[in-house]
């Protein structure tokens, strides 16, 4: 199984790390080779210095052969872009794309988009942590 | 006629500008404090800060009762996004972007994001019109109608040199519509020859130039 990962943050580095453990052929693309920096010595996986709206870098990348697509720069447009061409053009079979801002994020899943909203998910864990907590001082 | 702009650089605020001389009802929207410090200054309530691919931003700048939104940012993604949420989300039917690197523009057909404008691919074009010795250039392209204007010269070894429009095969999909010679433009007609120099306009599916390129003027040749 092939995957591209987009973006090799501190999120984008780990999903290709644990990808590659589980045995998948994972290719990085990223803008900035420094970014490369956050995989680990070992990692089996190959590096795209490039811009994911570029498709010159996707193809080498091998877009047309994966199986998945992991997509998650630190821009919430660029990501949503990425991840419909990455579905509509080159028709990836499973584009799953990480939205910040949460309204944007609900907007695009209904929009049928497999988005994955981090901050919804800290908003949940702070505000249920707190109530949670109120619920058993006061119970 | 309400009109939100996303985009407060030189295009934006141009645009808003000269709208609210005509009295249109503007909203030009801007995310960098200096850039917007001048905006307000200028233009008053007209200037809003904030995001504009931020969902909260543009309700609060009133996109529910816009009429067309304008995306001329200098980031693509941005106005990509600012088009789709406007379009799918507000059902505005009026959306138009600015592309600013042609390389994108495939991006914005895949999205639907109709009409666009590249200040690059425009300048180009006219640099190319003005060359002296120009093969073929695009010169309009009909995004609705998926038709493009292109114009040819022919050269004195070009295959077409010398013959008659009707004995030239064009490609499906081709049409001659002008020929320019000698400074007067006549409609190209089955009778119409070609001579060494003369500018002819065709008509035309983009994706075809390198045929019609090549039915004129032969395999391409390297320009020194």
């Amino acid at each position: 199984m092939h995957a591209l990962v987009i973006g090799c943050g501190r999120v984008g580095s780990a999903v290709a790390q644990r990808l590659a453990a589980e045995g998948w052929s994972v290719a990085v693309v990223d803008e900035a080779a420094e970014a490369f920096g956050r995989l680990d010595e070992g990692f089996p996986g190959q590096t795209f210095q490039g811009h994911a709206l570029d498709q010159d870098v996707m193809r080498a990348a091998g877009v047309e052969a994966a199986d998945a697509c992991v997509v998650a720069t630190n821009g919430d447009n660029t990501n949503l872009l990425v991840a419909q061409i990455v579905d509509r053009k080159f028709g990836v079979p499973y584009v799953v794309v990480r939205v910040l801002d949460p309204v944007r994020a609900a907007f695009y899943t209904s929009l049928g988009l497999n988005v994955v909203c981090p901050t919804a998910g800290a908003i949940d864990s702070l505000a249920g942590a707190v109530l949670a907590r109120s619920e058993a001082v006061s119970g | 006629m309400y009109i939100l702009i996303a985009g407060g650089g030189k295009i934006g605020r141009t645009c808003a500008t000269r709208l609210v001389a005509r009295g249109q009802e503007v909203t030009v929207i801007e995310q960098d404090p200096a850039r917007y410090a001048i905006l307000e200054e200028e233009l008053e309530h007209v200037a809003q800060y904030g995001d504009a691919t931020e969902i909260h931003v543009l309700e609060r700048c009133g996109i529910r009762r816009a009429d067309l939104v304008v995306a001329v940012t200098g980031d693509d993604e941005d106005n990509a996004i600012v088009c789709q949420v406007a379009r799918e989300r507000y059902g505005i039917g009026k959306v138009i972007a600015r592309v600013n690197d042609p390389r994108n523009q495939e991006a914005f057909d895949l999205l639907g994001i109709a009409p666009t404008v590249s200040p690059t691919t425009s300048v180009m074009a006219l640099i190319e019109h003005e060359l002296p010795e120009h093969e073929l250039v695009s010169l309009l392209l009909l995004r609705r109608e998926g038709l493009e204007i292109a114009e040819v010269q022919i050269a004195p070894a070009s295959p077409a040199a010398g013959r008659a429009v009707r004995d030239i095969n064009l490609p499906a999909g081709v049409r001659l519509i002008s020929v320019m010679s000698g400074g007067e433009a006549e409609i190209a007609v089955g009778d119409t020859v070609l001579e060494p120099g003369d500018k002819v306009l065709a008509i035309l599916k983009p994706g075809l130039e390198d045929l019609l390129r090549e039915t004129l003027l032969g395999a391409r040749t390297v320009r020194r």
